[in-house]
């Protein structure tokens, strides 16, 4: 199999793209399990021979529910413990997120999604109002993973934009959905400006969430609490 | 300032509980929390709730704890626990976890070893569930100054001197900059999975390297050898997948073929118990039945029989896992599953307030050893993570200073991918679900051979597995997860602490569990 991977080294405003030969052990390998066989190699070496530094790639559950190995595959965001080699068209191309900054190599800085969560106050003062009615949607909107593809395909996200979105709609769907009538009022402000007048609606986002979320159903959610003002009674 | 290692619910309830009480904290983790470990976590976290008309109670669960864990946690500190679980929850529904509930009331769910529905859940992603709503009450404290989180740094090693922790030097994973973080840690970098790499359901993240580290300067360490095989995992690429104890606990049955025919062993084996055994009993029946000519060489778990509404609302996303991992759907085929490596009892060896034998050092969650003995039962390790960041939080009444110093001459060596592949194989062959003296000691021998050219990080990282070693070869019983074969029985004179330290060489005695106090 030929990989191509688009690298960069620590520090360098220049990629190169790198190519090596690889030849899966099963049909199930993916993305991560021939990263780490690269890796695990006692010496790395490129179709031609060359050494080549270890390729740099975040993981960490390896089970698709931690978001930390999410990287462009053949152009796609995806989480490379979650695409099958068998399943990519050849030449399988890598290549890190290009909206977020590269730390190296496959690795890019995605603080920009803690630091628009710390803006929008995605927290409670009070507590929290949990009920059997309103926990489907605090479920599936606490299961986001925080990996950016849904910003990385996003055609209104950029980081510094004033819309933040869904990597920050979702978490601050169970805020909304579980927030009390006082607090909310702030809340709905942010939610406007964050998200509502931001999203183009072309729910891209939904086609690439690893963890595909429900993100229409959880925008329905917040749209009818912040814009419609319906409350929810328990 | 305390400095907390690592962002699971330990960490994250050790910074919260400081921040309400007005202290400064700063949390060193690799990665964001929400790669934590912690978020893998599935069943659920139990508490005497008593929602389910059972008389269930707090007394029960510490009985059930100490009984699952073959009596050898401190039962002061399991008391400390059970009592305080029914609370934690509901703080935990104050902060807005999703609960399975009906109307307000939280429904629980059986478990093994417990004798009664103990175990709260969100279906069967509760780690995930609780850590999001730690992750944001974290925030708030940390807009507020009182919390600070370096992200993408890793704690290297604690600085210790003259017995006393006087911080830790972190490496920043961008910038390869090393800092020394002045003040009190409390370790919280989870269990020693790293030393089983790729044999594990946990996170690649948990190299236990830091524990290591500890080890070598002097921090004791306890029951080493207590490590927990998971009955039912499935191997995927790369690693053990948990398939949770829910499984299980809503009513899934242990099979094999015998004969051609369908064969529930484990209610024969425990009429009484049946599927519900503890971990270390079920995972030790499904070797054996693994290992069983008669048989078909294969465990399933059948759930075929269960409400098609206990698959859609309670095990949805189990349901879905295993039909991408397997392609199998578990309401209408029973699916393969083995035994997997899932926790480590042992760790840190500390006192009910989570102290360290060394000054303004703590440890909490899996690093540490307390609450699950020689068995952890499942839902015990949430409610053990929380419970014990809290407590090691206690200790400080008030807010210290600490400065970040840049360090200019520190350096970090990398273990490298052969020696972990070698470490993992050795320690594979001498602490397997079931162990014999021989085995062990060949391990040992085999490690003794490979201490050669190795950097310092990988020293290290060998002593500590050749403490794990050493503490099973010298527990000449079978207790928990501890199974030797060459000694069957559980024997009173082990019902005791099994305590590693090093000074220079690895010494393993046996420290009495102390006394309960109250009756």
């Amino acid at each position: 199999m030929r990989i191509e991977i688009l690298r960069r080294d620590r520090g360098s405003d220049v990629c190169y793209l790198q190519v090596f030969e690889y030849t899966p052990e099963d049909e199930r390998e993916t993305i991560a399990s021939m990263l780490d066989h690269l890796n695990g190699q006692e010496e790395l070496k490129d179709i031609e021979g060359n050494s080549a530094r270890k390729i740099t790639y975040k993981k960490s559950c390896l089970q698709k529910k931690c978001g930390a190995c999410a990287m462009l595959a053949n152009g796609r965001p995806a989480l490379a413990c979650a695409s099958k080699l068998c399943d990519l068209e050849e030449p399988i191309r890598l290549e890190p997120f290009k909206k977020f900054p590269v730390v190296e190599d496959l690795c890019v800085d995605r603080s920009i999604m803690k630091e628009n969560l710390r803006q929008m106050k995605a927290w409670f003062e009070d507590e929290a109002l949990v009920s059997e009615k309103r926990n489907a949607v605090s479920y599936e909107s606490s299961r986001c993973l925080q990996c950016g593809c849904c910003l990385e395909v996003c055609p209104n996200f950029m980081i510094g934009s004033s819309f933040f979105g869904m990597a920050g709609a979702m978490p601050f769907s169970r805020i909304l959905n579980e927030m009390n009538k006082e607090e909310l009022k702030e809340a709905r402000k942010t939610y406007n400006t964050r998200v509502f007048e931001g999203c183009g609606k072309s729910l891209s986002c939904r086609d690439v969430c690893p963890a595909k979320i429900k993100i229409g159903d959880m925008l329905v959610n917040s749209n009818a609490i912040a814009v419609w003002k319906r409350y929810i009674k328990d | 300032m305390v400095n907390i290692t690592g962002s699971g619910l330990a960490g994250l309830s050790a910074a919260i509980t400081l921040a309400r009480k007005g202290i400064h904290s700063n949390i060193i983790s690799v990665q964001e929390a929400q790669r934590a470990q912690s978020i893998m976590a599935e069943g659920g976290i139990n508490a005497a709730l008593n929602t389910m008309g059972e008389n269930d109670d707090v007394f029960k669960h510490y009985e059930d704890t100490l009984k699952g864990g073959a009596y050898l946690a401190d039962p002061n500190a399991v008391e400390g626990l059970a009592k305080q679980a029914p609370q934690i929850v509901n703080e935990l529904l104050k902060l807005g976890v999703p609960f399975e509930m009906e109307g307000k009331k939280i429904i629980q769910r059986n478990f093994g070893g417990q004798k009664n529905k103990r175990t709260a859940y969100v279906k069967s992603s509760t780690g995930k569930m609780l850590m999001s709503a730690l992750i944001d009450e974290a925030r708030k404290y940390e807009v507020r100054g009182l919390i600070k989180v370096y992200d993408h740094h890793k704690a290297a090693e604690v600085v210790i001197e003259d017995g006393t922790c006087k911080g830790l030097i972190m490496k920043d994973q961008y910038t390869n900059q090393f800092y020394k973080l002045e003040g009190p840690v409390i370790l919280a970098s989870g269990g020693l999975g790293g030393f089983f790499q790729g044999y594990t359901t946990g996170s690649s993240d948990n190299t236990g390297e830091l524990s290591a580290d500890c080890f070598m300067k002097g921090v004791k360490m306890a029951n080493l050898e207590m490590i927990q095989y998971h009955p039912t995992t499935i191997d995927i690429i790369g690693k053990r997948m948990l398939v949770s104890e829910a499984a299980r606990g809503e009513g899934g049955r242990f099979m094999t073929y015998k004969d051609g025919k369908e064969y529930y062993f484990m209610e024969e084996m425990y009429p009484k118990e049946k599927n519900l055994v503890t971990r270390d009993v079920a995972s030790r029946a499904v070797t054996k039945i693994l290992n069983d000519k008669e048989c078909d060489g294969n465990v399933y778990l059948d759930m075929r029989h269960l409400d098609k509404k206990v698959f859609e609302r309670k095990l949805s996303d189990m349901r879905e896992e295993v039909l991408d991992y397997q392609g199998i759907d578990i309401a209408k085929q029973p699916f393969k599953i083995s035994p997997g490596i899932h926790y480590f009892m042992g760790g840190f060896y500390v006192n009910e307030k989570h102290e360290t034998n060394i000054e303004n050092l703590y440890a909490a969650g899996e690093c540490a050893c307390q609450y699950h003995g020689a068995n952890r039962l499942g839902g015990n390790s949430l409610l053990g993570a929380i419970y014990g960041g809290k407590k090691a939080a206690e200790n400080f009444t008030e807010d210290l200073s600490g400065k970040c110093i840049e360090l200019t001459d520190q350096e970090d060596a990398d273990v490298s991918p052969l020696f972990s592949r070698q470490l993992t194989q050795i320690l594979l062959s001498g602490l397997g679900i079931i162990r014999n003296e021989e085995t062990i000691k060949e391990a040992i021998v085999k490690l003794d051979e490979l201490d050669h050219d190795l950097n310092p990080k990988e020293h290290t990282k060998l002593i500590l597995g050749k403490a794990m070693l050493r503490s099973a070869l010298e527990r000449k019983e079978s207790r928990g997860a501890h199974y030797r074969e060459d000694c069957p029985e559980t024997l009173e004179e082990f019902h005791k602490t099994t305590v590693a330290a090093y000074d220079k060489d690895i010494d393993i005695r046996f420290e009495d569990i102390p006394e309960r106090r109250s009756a």
